[in-house]
């Protein structure tokens, strides 16, 4: 497979007289052709800030940057026509209806005004098209906003937070969108918090932290990477628990004892568990693998993950060392 | 040439765009109707009348004189003789103070007014451009339509310049159908209730040149409020520099002029470079200066500013401000 966006050591610092914030800082990112991928990120890691520069709306420092396989920015007005984009929240005129938002973008893009009335279709505001922006929820506002990047049919296809303000029912449909458009041959780039739908669509996934990638590649890949062999372990009673996690120390596992069960890594064998917590008169009554969802993952990727009793602050997230790559690597 | 289009659609739809024209047309056909109710063509009855008038404001100065110089001449001998005059110099109406012509309602003369008309038409114009020129472009930057075009067209001084070309375009069309409709239905006006004598075909070569001008100051205004805008990201950029200009260039800066007596203050004033430019000059005075002749005493001196330096300055200010407009739009960030 080809990659049709390719980020290589992207470079952006703002300046203010508060002094300096680096929001990217050498961020590396690729995406295949046909793929749905997730771009996932805590605020203010660089997520926009990358889909901006990547649009030429705002000025890299550094780094190389390429979309279907054209270097940009100095290509963007040639391969503009074939990527569809929607940056942050959709903004439209209030007074506009659905259809006459379209029908100038239309315009502008050289997009025949019949492409308008499918677009209104396929996201489900054919009947309400004739209505004003400013009587549409936050919802309607998202699907216009994805209306208009899917107007020009582009090969590439850039979503920031495209599920953001729907209804669980809206959500599901943008999902299978997602899929069908990526079926049809579209490549889709995903920007959202809902790491439980990025899991479910995506097939690949990069994750952003302080302005650098901390990993990349397949959903199952990053899992896999991050899984642990620990295992959950719950005893036929409660009180047992801390003469249990004393049992498992002594044979080398490490313990951690929650209200209701422990969880045991550094075993090779779960088999023995049972055996010793048996040789001590104590019976287990559940003995599961701790499983791993990306969200997890991208908590501990990006050190956003809530600790009592702490408020964590925007920007306060992990530097980890850049996982490199990219660029066809 | 598809992005002129779009920029001309999205001008035309644009509601408050269309309430403001509207509410421009309205003060316009408000002083139409104003002038022609307030002019009359004098026809025999009206003249009948004003002639009735006459001869009835002739009677009663008759009798007041006749009763004055009564009162007079039996207060003579008497302490009351120090509140008259010598009774032969009391005044005694005659006929010809009391004309007919006075008592008639104003009629249009078309020669001698519509050049002020022009003025008021220009002004009233350049004020909406202005304001459009300022929305056209602000709404677009703070509801986001610009990052959206600019998705689709990656091209940002292509995008503005069209954005601006369009605005132009409209005006000049909008100003030119205007001023059309404003001459015609003045001479209408004239027609019916004035005259249109001395128009010679000069004199509408003249009126032509005027509106010309007065065209080409709609168009300055609008790309000063469009440059400014741009400049800002909001239309509230344009009307802000607007109500600090009137407020700090010219009536600050006219009173700190005259308290420091500086020579020639009128020179300072954007209005008088309007009035220059429309009128094809205008003067101001060192009021503070003597230029003494025998015959005439002490003259302030004065300079006349001409509508080719009144140009002039329109251009330098037009391409500074949308200059500096194109110049960020390149090299700012789109945030």
């Amino acid at each position: 497979m080809s990659a049709v966006l390719e980020i290589q050591g992207l470079r952006k610092t703002y300046r203010s007289r508060r002094g300096v914030r680096r929001a990217l800082d050498g961020f590396d990112m690729a995406v295949e052709a046909g793929q749905v991928h997730g771009f996932l990120g805590p605020n203010g890691s660089g997520k926009t800030t990358t889909l901006r520069t990547l649009l030429g709306l705002i000025k890299a420092d550094g780094g190389r940057m390429s979309l279907l396989g054209r270097a940009v920015p100095q290509a963007l007005p040639e391969v503009a026509g074939q990527v569809g984009a929607i940056v942050e929240s959709p903004q439209f005129f209030g007074n506009f209806s659905a259809r006459d938002t379209l029908s100038l973008l239309a315009d502008a893009g050289g997009v025949p005004q019949s492409r308008v009335a499918e677009v209104l279709e396929l996201v489900g505001l054919r009947d309400r098209a004739g209505e004003r922006v400013k009587t549409y929820s936050l919802g309607l506002k998202q699907r216009l906003a994805v209306g208009s990047a899917l107007l020009k049919n582009p090969r590439l296809l850039i979503l920031d937070e495209p599920a953001n303000g729907l209804d669980p029912g809206g959500i599901r449909e943008m999902r299978t969108l997602m899929r069908t458009l990526a079926g049809s041959g579209m490549t889709v780039l995903l920007s959202s918090h809902i790491l439980g739908e990025i899991q479910l669509i995506c097939d690949s996934v990069t994750i952003i932290s302080a302005g650098r990638r901390v990993a990349a590649g397949t959903v199952a890949d990053v899992l896999a990477r991050h899984a642990t062999s620990a295992v959950r372990v719950r005893v036929e009673s409660v009180a047992d628990l801390t003469s249990s996690a004393g049992a498992l120390r002594e044979i080398g596992a490490r313990v951690s004892v929650e209200p209701d069960h422990l969880v045991v890594g550094g075993i090779a064998q779960p088999g023995a568990i049972t055996r010793t917590l048996a040789a001590r008169g104590i019976y287990v009554s559940e003995l599961a693998p701790v499983a791993v969802d990306l969200e997890s993952v991208f908590l501990e990727l990006t050190g956003t993950t809530p600790v009592e009793g702490e408020h964590r602050q925007v920007d306060q997230s992990t530097a980890t060392p850049a996982v490199h790559g990219g660029w066809g690597q | 040439m598809s992005l002129f289009r779009a920029e001309t659609r999205r001008l035309a739809k644009r509601r408050f765009i269309r309430l403001f024209a509207l509410g421009t047309l309205l003060v316009l056909a408000a002083i139409v109707t104003g002038m022609f109710l307030s002019h009359h063509q004098p026809s025999p009855a009206l003249l009948a009348r004003a002639q009735v008038e006459a001869d009835q404001g002739y009677e009663i100065a008759l009798r007041q004189a006749a009763r004055e110089t009564a009162n007079c001449r039996a207060a003579q001998g008497t302490a009351a003789a120090r509140d008259y005059p010598p009774c032969d110099q009391i005044y005694q109406p005659a006929r010809a103070d009391f004309r007919a012509g006075w008592n008639l309602p104003p009629a249009f003369d078309f020669r001698a007014e519509f050049g002020f008309l022009v003025t008021t038409l220009a002004a009233l114009l350049a004020v909406m451009a202005y304001v459009i020129g300022a929305t056209c472009v602000g709404a677009e930057w703070s509801s986001g339509g610009m990052m959206n075009l600019l998705l689709w067209r990656p091209r940002r001084l292509e995008v503005l310049g069209t954005k601006l070309a369009a605005l132009l375009a409209g005006l000049a069309a909008f100003t030119v159908v205007v001023s059309a409709l404003w001459t015609a239905l003045f001479a209408l006006t004239a027609q019916l209730r004035g005259t249109l004598a001395g128009m010679t075909a000069g004199a509408w070569q003249s009126v032509v040149l005027m509106e010309l001008r007065g065209l080409v100051l709609v168009l300055v205004a609008g790309a000063i409020g469009f440059g400014l805008a741009s400049l800002g990201r909001h239309t509230a950029t344009a009307l802000g520099a607007a109500i600090g200009a009137i407020i700090v260039l010219q009536f600050g800066l006219a009173n700190v002029l005259s308290m420091a007596k500086a020579p020639y203050v009128e020179a300072y004033l954007a209005p008088v470079w309007v009035q220059a430019w429309l009128d094809k000059s205008a003067v101001a005075t060192d009021w503070e200066s003597c230029d003494y002749s025998s015959t005439q005493g002490c003259a302030a001196t004065t300079i006349t500013l001409t509508w080719p330096m009144a140009g002039g300055v329109l251009a330098v200010v037009t391409l500074l401000v949308v200059g500096a407009a194109m110049w960020t739009m390149c090299s700012r960030d789109i945030t």
